[in-house]
Parts: structure tokens; sequence; C-alpha cells
């Protein structure tokens, strides 16, 4: 499976851009890490339930109230840019 | 009297009959942090002008009335920095504080100076942290462990009475045994975590370092409990978890996991934990052998749920609402990339790939479908172990600290040293670390970790335990030549 690993793809799916050495390196450290993990097969997992969580909690609710929170100035307190009380970024639609 | 060597309660003691004050406390912990963080460089930043003004209004009727708290770089607080130890998060400020933050407030603690770590709580060392290097105290050429290597060291150095982290793999217990403190992993669900940046969500767990096992309980006295603002903080009853300090050990049961104890530990490390287990006969308790039989495949099932919650939670790392954005940007996706190829250091991008990967359209299913079925045959088997033992003892890592730049480019033998910490954070339950003495290696004396792994809830009694073997041996009042 570790031979498909292609590390550009994977990076890119995570909006993550790599040079060439970076490239490089993590294709071959990756493909080390993958293939170690191959030993999951060895084990028998016939009926067993994933674990996704130990607090063994769900679907916890809360009252649907209004309560007080951060103003727009707080909430916008670390943005990169911002004006009006929005933030900007660059133009979406051409 | 060095009034930065005590421990907190013994700090207390002196504070509530006035032989001195909190100010004179705090300003004899900034002193020392003056004279020895050159060296160690532990602390990220301080804000010392408001810590002072704490002091002076300090509460001493409350049950940590007074005493000066470091926290890692990772848990919010208002008005502070919260970096992560990342360029991402360079020049970010808190806008609130973290539940444990308000709860230490409430109790009279005055938190006070963050802590590096590895970037984003991922590594072993520290040596990941994108803005400076942290050194072992006890030789400043060696690593202090990780990713709460800050939190370890300045309580190790005296730099500070106790101190908050966080522990995903081992990140607490881990960097307490290599700088020879006490190292408490609560619980998953026990102390909410709102207010932690989120490395891997159903892991994660905020806990204490201190110089004795009573601060610890102490601290996890305040920090505990439920919390509305996190869904997965337990609702368990309402305990002092010092109670059960100083009660002997007959009738305890402790098990030897022979997964645990197995070719490739440091051979020092074997010998100090195997004579902690003479000592924890001599005081009388009874040991014997469990098996963990899935324990060789914790570290793998580690690396695919970990990443792949990392992975998740660090894509709101995206340059738009805070955080580092880079310039002259093309276009949105162009603002997401670059921010996030810049701001993210090495070890972080490498595990937010692998985890992307593990999740990816046709791969989920062998790789993270299959890591959580066998999270639940690695829990099964704790499960198993605590219908016959209290506690299970075993050593926190398999070596003592690591010279600095020793490991760097192999991060799979990084990854193989969290053997013996991983599985309780799969498996949910508490843990904690406690000096069990030292090593001899080229010249410079390391401490060895001592491990006790509780059941689920069990701290009371994992307390009472690691606490009556401290009280029995003099390794805690060791301190390092700095």
């Amino acid at each position: 499976m570790s031979a498909e690993f292609d590390v550009r793809h994977t990076a890119h799916l995570a909006r993550l851009e790599l040079s060439d050495a970076e490239a490089a390196r993590f294709q071959s450290q990756l493909s080390q890490i993958l293939g170690y993990v191959e030993k999951l097969k060895e084990v028998d997992v016939s009926g067993v339930e994933p674990t996704a969580h130990t607090a063994q909690t769900m679907n916890v609710f809360r009252q649907d109230e209004p309560r007080d929170w951060f103003t727009s100035e707080e909430a916008l307190s670390n943005a990169p840019r911002q004006a009006n009380h929005l933030i900007i970024v660059p133009k979406v639609i051409e | 009297m060095d009034l930065h060597t005590l421990s907190i309660s013994a700090l207390q003691t002196r504070l509530r009959s006035g032989e001195t004050t909190a100010p004179a406390a705090l300003e004899a912990l900034e002193a020392r942090i003056a004279a020895v963080d050159p060296k160690v460089g532990g602390y990220l930043s301080r804000n010392l002008g408001r810590a002072r003004q704490e002091a002076a209004a300090a509460d001493l009727s409350l049950p940590l009335g007074g005493v000066p708290i470091a926290i890692k770089d990772v848990i919010n607080v208002k008005g502070d920095p919260c970096t992560a130890a990342s360029k991402m998060l360079q020049g970010y400020t808190s806008s609130y504080d973290a539940t444990v933050i308000r709860k230490l407030r409430a109790a009279g603690a005055i938190p006070f100076g963050r802590l590096n770590m590895d970037e984003f709580a991922m590594g072993s060392s520290t040596e990941n942290s994108a803005l400076q290097r942290t050194s072992n105290p006890w030789d400043l050429n060696r690593i202090p462990g990780g990713s709460s290597g800050g939190s370890a060291a300045v309580v190790a150095a005296d730099e500070a009475f106790a101190s908050l982290g966080s522990d995903t793999g081992g990140s607490i217990r881990q960097p307490a045994a290599l700088c020879g403190c006490v190292g408490l992993k609560p619980t998953y669900g026990r102390v909410s975590r709102f207010g932690l940046l989120a490395f891997a969500s159903s892991l994660d767990q905020i806990g204490p370092f201190t110089k004795t096992v009573e601060d610890s309980a102490l601290l996890l006295n305040v920090l505990s409990g439920k919390d509305p603002m996190d869904s997965t903080s337990l609702d368990a009853p309402k305990e002092d978890f010092t109670r059960l300090l100083g009660q002997d050990l007959k009738g305890i049961k402790l098990g030897m996991p022979k997964e645990y104890f197995i070719d490739g530990i440091d051979p020092q490390v074997d010998a100090a934990v195997r004579a902690a287990i003479k000592q924890f006969e001599s005081l009388g308790a009874e040991i014997v052998e469990v098996s963990l039989p899935h324990t060789e495949y914790a570290v793998a099932v580690y690396y695919i749920i970990a990443t792949a919650e990392a992975s998740a939670n660090l894509a709101r790392y995206d340059g738009v609402r805070y955080g580092h954005r880079a310039d002259d940007l093309r276009n949105l996706q162009d603002l997401y990339i670059r921010s996030r190829s810049e701001g993210f250091g090495e070890e972080v991008k490498r595990r937010i790939i692998l985890g992307t990967y593990v999740l990816s359209s046709g791969y989920y299913d062998a790789y993270y479908l299959r890591a959580q079925k066998v999270r639940t045959l690695i829990r099964q088997d704790f499960e198993a172990a605590f219908q016959k033992v209290d506690a299970l003892i075993c050593p926190t890592s398999p070596e003592v600290a690591f010279k600095i730049g020793d490991r760097s480019g192999d991060p799979l033998k990084m990854y193989l040293a969290d053997i013996f910490t991983i599985a309780t954070n799969l498996a949910g339950n508490c843990g904690i670390s406690l000096p069990c003495g030292f090593a001899q290696a080229e010249g410079s004396r390391l401490p060895v970790g001592l491990q006790l792994l509780g059941h689920s809830l069990e701290e009371s009694k994992l307390l009472q335990i690691a606490h009556a073997y401290e009280q029995s041996t003099t390794w805690h009042k060791e301190r390092p030549p700095i």
C-alpha cells in the first residue's frame, strides 16, 4: 500500500506545499512509517467494534438559550486583516 | 530558606503562617528564573506585571492562594501569548481563559509564565519548538523530553513551584521522567480540555507537573470536574485526591506487564525500575506478572489515530481568522496553502500529511478503521489487567534523556520511544511518572522515571501508591547541579 503513497498529492489535499527537499524527505520517512503500521494487518479484528473515544458519551445537548459570548472586537482581535467588523480575504469570485 | 525550592504544600505552610508573603514568593521565583533560565530555556514569555498585581491581592485562604503556576504555551490565558511554539501563532493573544485557568484563578493560584514545548505538542524532545531550545537541567546538552519539555524542565530546575502540561501520548509523563519530577496524566475527561489547543481530541488531557505526589493531588483537586464547555469531560463524583495519601500498601496488588520489560530498555533504567519494584514489595504490596498482549501494536495505532485527528484539528489554521497569513496572495486557495506552508514546522507538516493520507478515500478502512478496532483490543487488555491488579508498574521511558540533535532525521525511531506511555492514552486511563533513581551517561547523572498506570477514574488510589513509594525514598529531594 505504501508504494502508492504520493506525498505531493496528499500534501495538496491538506493545503500544504512542499519544497523539493521536503517532498523527497517526507516521501521516504512517511513510506517507512506506513510500512511500519502495516503490522496492524497481523491482528484479527473480525467482530471487534472500533473505539473512537473512551469517554463513551453520545449526543450531548445543551439548552438552546442565548448567553454572553465574545464581542465582535474580541472575536476579531487576532484577525490578520479586518475592516468594519469583517475579516478581509482575497477576492473569491472573479 | 530559598523560597523557590519549595513544594506547593511547603510554600502554603509558610504563606499561611505569615513566614513569607505571596509577593515574596513570586519575586524569589522571578530571581531564580533570571538566574537559570538563560541556560534551561524553559520559558517563552512571562507577564510579571500582572502576576505582581495578583500576588499583592492574593487570598491565602483559598486552596492554592498566592501560588504561581507556570503554563504550557498551548493553554489559553486571557491576555497572554499562546504560540504552541509555532510560527503559526506568533503574535497571537488569547481572548479568553481556558477552563483550567479559570479554575486555578478561582482557587487563588497565579498563572505565571508560558512554557516551551514541541510545536503543537508533536514530539518527544521539545526540539520541534519553532521558537526556542530547551535543555535538560541535569545536562544542558541533553533534551528535556517532550512535548511538555518546558513544563518539566522549569519544575526540575526550581524555576516553578508547579506547571501545567498536556499529554496526548506521554507528553506529561515522559518529560517528567527525563527531568526528574512528578507528572500526572489524569483519566481522559477528568480535566476539561476547553481552551487547550487541540492536537488529538480523543487522546489529549491536561495535567500537572510537580515536585511531590502530594502537590499533584492538590492540583488535581482544583483542575478536575465536569465542564459544560467540554462535552467529553466526565461527570464523576467530586473527591479529595489527597484522602488516601499516607495509607499503607497492605493488600495493594501491582502488575508488571511482561510486554513492558523487554530487550532494548536501557539496562540502568531496567535496574532502577526493578529496584523500585523490590521497594514496593518491602512496603507490603504484592507484585504479579500480567500481560497486555496487544502492546506491540500501540505505536502503530497511535500514529494513525493521533495524526488523523491532528490533520482535522489543524485545518483551522488557514490564515483567515487568526494566526500567520502569507503576503502577496493571488487568491483564497493561495492564502490557505502559503499561510499553512510558511506557518507550520516540519514535524507538524509530516503528521498532517500522514493523517490526511490515512483518512483519505480508499485508505480509511485499511488504516483508520483498523486502528480504531485494534484500539478496542488495547483497551480490553487494560480492562482485563485491572480486574486482577490495582495498578500497573513499569518504566516511563525505555531510555534516559538523549543528546540534543541525536535523533533528528529519524522520526520512526523517535516515535518508537513512546512505547510505554501511548497505550494509556488509547485506553483513556490515568498514569503518573515519578523519580526512581539515576543513570550514569558520559559523566552525567540523569533521572530515571517510574510509571504507575491506574484504571479509569482511580487517580486517588494511583496517588496513594505513588506517594507511599516517594515517601520511602529520597529521589524526589535530589536537585540538578545548575
